[in-house]
């Protein structure tokens, strides 16, 4: 059966590994390392971003099954609107005038 | 907890009073006639329980069609106030309380519930689909916004009306301003009623994706089905938003938190910033589907394939984007600075393009064509212009330097009254002369159809085309009375007029439905009009259950209409039809309807932990689904489906050639 | 739509339609818990610092015990992907065991973050207290509100595969469900990084 190649569990080891690393490195880089704050804030978000892929696509299986093209597009169009929620909503209400 | 027990019941006002009577009286006729004629099994088998997409949409057109009649009563009290310079016939509080309701009731359990109906009615059968992807999930859609439309029409009479005009604006609508419990209502229904929409968003996103009949590409699917995906996409990443936004407000007033507040670093702009991230998709995901009906209708009766319709539907596929960045077009007086107003100026101005198209892609589809005007075709002739002066009068409010001079006026009440009544309104009245033959085995009467038409075209257009001049003469909107100086008073009477005229128009509507369901003529024809294009028309009318007995094959855009053409059999051959499966009914979806209702009930109420407990009601609802979801449902024999196919083909062009 | 399976050369999950479509939805529905928590971000990121006259996060926040409840969730969304290994497998017993592992592991998240709660009140930080404490608890108290409701999800789909065993249904189920839970451990990964890592700097 074809299953058998979904079956495999080196995958969730290998996501788990890089994801104790990623999160050690962070905590290791904002409280011991001497980077830049701007520099901090650059790799941890990379660290994150890593880690977030990891999950979806080792964990959450998100691209098999048949409708893997509607599923890709529509988690990543999500995402790009949840960019735009958050970056847009700091934006406007802490551009221009201070306010409050 | 401050409230006051001997102010529970608000009828202290003679119309409250009145209301409340009236209320009393008719529930009680109600209960008795069911119990008379023996109507309560009936009643919870064939509807209530019913997971049957068309029956559910039945419901949601009627719990629309209620809450129509509500709004309507509440914009004809609001009017009759304004009629005249210091008329006293609402108090500020009262005018308050109705303005915010009709907003709200008019957005939340009209034109959405009558969209959603009309969806659930039409959009199976335009993929050629015999149900939606999880019917007892639809069905549960249905009783969720009842739920929050019964919780917040209670208000008025039990605690006090929302009065912060159905934005809702912080500070305002906190505590501090408006302290009592009224208010709560807002936060608790409308987070109910949003519950709702996504289970409608996603179960059709689901129907549309993966119920397609064999050959139905994406780009043949007919306008209205990619309207309504598109407007799913949209309720999708838009409602979140709001439901956060209206859990903060609901923290705020209920358990005393910072967000929205003056003091303590709450800011309360940012409830402005939240409400318009998730309103002005909203508008969208109103408005699309109204495009596809107009869409369906205008094609249908030009006898023509609708003009550029890949055009069409990339119009829509960039709206689903561009409708989530043009939200601070609402609050551009806020201050925020000229770089902030400026780019959302440029967003606003470029998504008016696609929706420009759209209109040209009508009026290109009339050309050369051959109209026949029948009802539902006037309505979609009325909505052209009338749409078009909402959406160039929202141009004009989109730059934001001219925006500081609108704000806040009757202009814009004009604008959007114009967009949101001479689009989706116009469109929901289009679709229902459209559809209903198909539904009901005949068409509503012509002669009453006019009269509706006319009265509504004129009373509407009389109504709100002078309050684009009483706004620039700097009328502002949401005022209780005003001065004879102001000079405001014959414009204002004029509006009233047409007010009158509109309510007269719904009158005959109602009327129509009454005298056509008696006296019209009986058709079975499965193509109603003659010139259908969608897979709609090859199946009997009225609609079996199971929609189609055979699924068909589809081969090209407008199956139907490329079937005459070539003269291909629009019919299938009896030998291929087997037993039909079909979801059993349930009655799940109503205790879920309950459990919201006193979960949602007690956080208004400001029973702190008892609401808390109580949100293990619908949860309880949903451990007992999981475990009763093993039902496989039922199947029509075939012999029972040869049979309704054979009375419910007409006599027409439909056997096999 | 019935269960009846319709491709046996998938995984037992995609094996019918109904499956298929319930593992499609799912995934729009995600993307609602996206922009969910996105909105939730977004509150935080405009009230980090308005913390009218209550503590700031770096007074509060005990970064120690945020890292064992980071390495909790982690090592719980390791195990939920063995719930998926082993049913792929037909394992019964060998998913219900990972299950009920992946459980104790969100339980033991669950009573650091209800922990974490009382610290922060007894800190003098609530969210009656400022705008900051109102959104960061709303926030944490979403994240865990879904944990919870995980945790229950959870023992109810583990029974029900020892009542019926994996079918293509039940298969279906349980993988919506740790798709849910993997969901959780992303959007922890965000609060980590951004609430409390970047709160510190």
């Amino acid at each position: 059966m074809s299953s058998k190649t979904h079956a495999s569990g080196v995958g969730n080891i290998v996501g788990y590994v890089l994801g104790l690393i990623l999160t050690f490195a962070a905590v290791w880089i904002v409280l011991e390392s001497s980077l830049a704050t701007s520099m901090k804030w650059t790799i941890i978000s990379i660290f994150a971003i890593i880690q977030a892929g990891l999950q979806l696509f080792m964990f959450m299986h998100m691209s098999e099954g048949e409708d893997r093209d509607a599923k890709v597009v529509h988690t990543v169009y999500a995402i790009f609107m949840g960019i735009i929620v958050v970056f847009g909503s700091i934006w406007v209400m802490t551009a221009g005038h201070p306010i409050g | 907890m401050d409230i006051k027990w001997d102010q529970i019941l608000i009828i202290e006002e003679p119309i409250m009073f009145w209301t409340f009577i009236g209320l009393i009286v008719s529930s009680i006729g109600l209960v008795a006639g069911l119990t008379y004629f023996k109507k309560w099994g009936w009643l919870w088998r064939e509807w209530l329980t019913s997971t049957d997409a068309k029956k559910v949409g039945i419901m949601y057109i009627v719990l629309a069609i209620v809450m129509l009649v509500r709004g309507g009563i509440d914009a004809l009290m609001m009017k009759y106030q304004t009629a005249v310079p210091e008329n006293t016939f609402l108090s500020s509080q009262h005018f308050n309380e109705v303005f915010s309701a009709h907003g709200t009731i008019m957005i939340f359990f009209m034109a959405m519930p009558i969209l959603f109906g009309i969806m659930n009615l039409v959009v199976p059968l335009q993929i050629g689909a015999r149900d939606v992807a999880f019917p007892k999930l639809n069905l549960l859609g249905f009783w969720i916004t009842t739920a929050a439309a019964v919780l917040y029409n209670i208000a008025f009479l039990v605690g006090g009306s929302p009065d912060a005009g159905w934005t809702s604006y912080f500070p305002l609508a906190g505590k501090e301003f408006t302290p009592g419990i009224g208010n709560n209502y807002y936060y608790v229904a409308l987070q109910i009623s949003g519950f709702g929409s996504m289970i409608i968003a996603i179960n059709f996103m689901v129907t549309i994706l993966k119920m397609r009949a064999p050959g139905m590409g994406l780009f043949k699917m007919p306008m209205f089905t990619w309207t309504t995906l598109i407007t799913c996409l949209i309720m999708i990443i838009a409602f979140p938003i709001f439901t956060i936004a209206l859990l903060a407000g609901m923290l705020d007033r209920v358990f005393g938190s910072h967000f929205f507040t003056v003091a303590d670093g709450g800011l309360d702009m940012m409830w402005a910033n939240l409400f318009w991230l998730w309103a002005h998709p909203e508008v969208y995901i109103v408005v699309l589907p109204a495009f596809g009906i107009i869409s369906e209708v205008v094609a249908t009766f030009s006898k023509k394939r609708l003009y550029g319709y890949h055009s069409m539907v990339w119009a829509v596929i960039v709206i689903s984007v561009f409708s989530l960045l043009v939200w601070v077009h609402h609050f551009y007086t806020m201050g925020v600075g000229p770089t902030v107003n400026s780019v959302f100026s440029i967003t606003t101005l470029a998504i008016a393009v696609p929706t420009g198209i759209k209109l040209f892609n009508w009026l290109f589809t009339m050309r050369k064509g051959r109209i026949a005007f029948e009802q539902p075709m006037l309505w979609a002739l009325g909505f052209i212009p009338t749409f078009l002066i909402g959406g160039v009068t929202g141009v004009m409010l989109g730059m934001a330097s001219a925006d500081f001079q609108y704000h806040n006026t009757l202009f814009l009440v004009a604008h959007f009254h114009y967009t949101l009544v001479g689009g989706v309104v116009y469109a929901v009245f289009a679709a229902i002369y459209y559809w209903w033959p198909k539904f009901f085995g005949f068409k509503l009467n012509h002669k009453l159809g006019n009269w509706h038409f006319w009265l509504f075209n004129v009373g509407f257009n009389l109504s709100f085309f002078p309050l684009f001049f009483l706004g620039l003469d700097g009328a502002a909107r949401r005022m209780y009375t005003y001065s004879a100086e102001t000079g405001f008073g014959p414009l204002y009477m004029l509006s009233f007029i047409g007010t009158l005229l509109i309510a007269a128009g719904v009158v005959f509507f109602v009327i129509n439905m009454v005298y056509s369901s008696l006296k019209e003529k009986r058709i079975t024809d499965r193509d109603v009009w003659g010139t259908g294009r969608t897979l709609e028309w090859l199946v009997p009318t009225p609609v079996p259950a199971y929609n189609f007995a055979v699924i068909p094959k589809v081969e090209a855009l407008d199956e139907v209409w490329h079937r005459k053409e070539t003269g291909k059999a629009l019919a299938f051959d009896e030998k291929e039809i087997k037993d039909i499966h079909m979801p059993s009914h349930s009655g799940l979806p109503f205790y879920m309807f309950v459990a919201f209702f006193i979960s949602g009930f007690l956080f208004v109420w400001e029973f702190q932990a008892l609401a808390i407990a109580s949100l293990a009601l619908p949860f309880l609802g949903m451990a007992i689904n999981s475990f009763t979801s093993y039902d496989e449902g039922y199947y029509i024999p075939a012999k029972e489906v040869i049979e309704t196919e054979r009375k419910g083909g007409g006599e027409q062009q439909w056997k096999a050639k | 739509m019935e269960s009846k399976i319709t491709n046996y050369s998938v995984p037992t999950e995609y094996q019918s339609e109904l499956g298929k479509m319930n593992i499609l939805g799912f995934w729009i529905f995600i993307a609602a818990e996206i922009i969910l928590f996105a909105t939730l971000f977004a509150l935080y990121g405009v009230y980090h610092d308005r913390i009218g006259d209550g503590p700031a996060g770096p007074e509060v926040f005990v970064i120690k015990d945020v890292v064992i409840q980071t390495v909790l969730l982690l090592t719980s969304s390791f195990t939920c992907g063995y719930v998926i290994t082993s049913m792929r497998r037909g394992n019964v017993k060998g998913a219900i065991v990972w299950i009920a592992i992946t459980l104790l592991f969100g339980l033991g998240f669950l009573v650091m973050e209800i922990n974490e709660f009382i610290h922060y009140v007894n800190a003098g930080l609530a969210i009656q207290t400022s705008a900051f404490g109102s959104s960061l608890l709303t926030l944490l108290g979403t994240h865990g509100a879904h944990v919870t409701f995980g945790l229950f999800w959870g023992i109810i789909l583990a029974i029900q595969l020892a009542q019926r065993g994996i079918t293509a249904f039940t298969a279906s189920k349980v993988h919506i469900w740790s798709i849910y839970w993997h969901f959780l451990d992303v959007v922890w990964i965000f609060v980590f990084t951004f609430v409390y890592l970047g709160g510190l700097m």
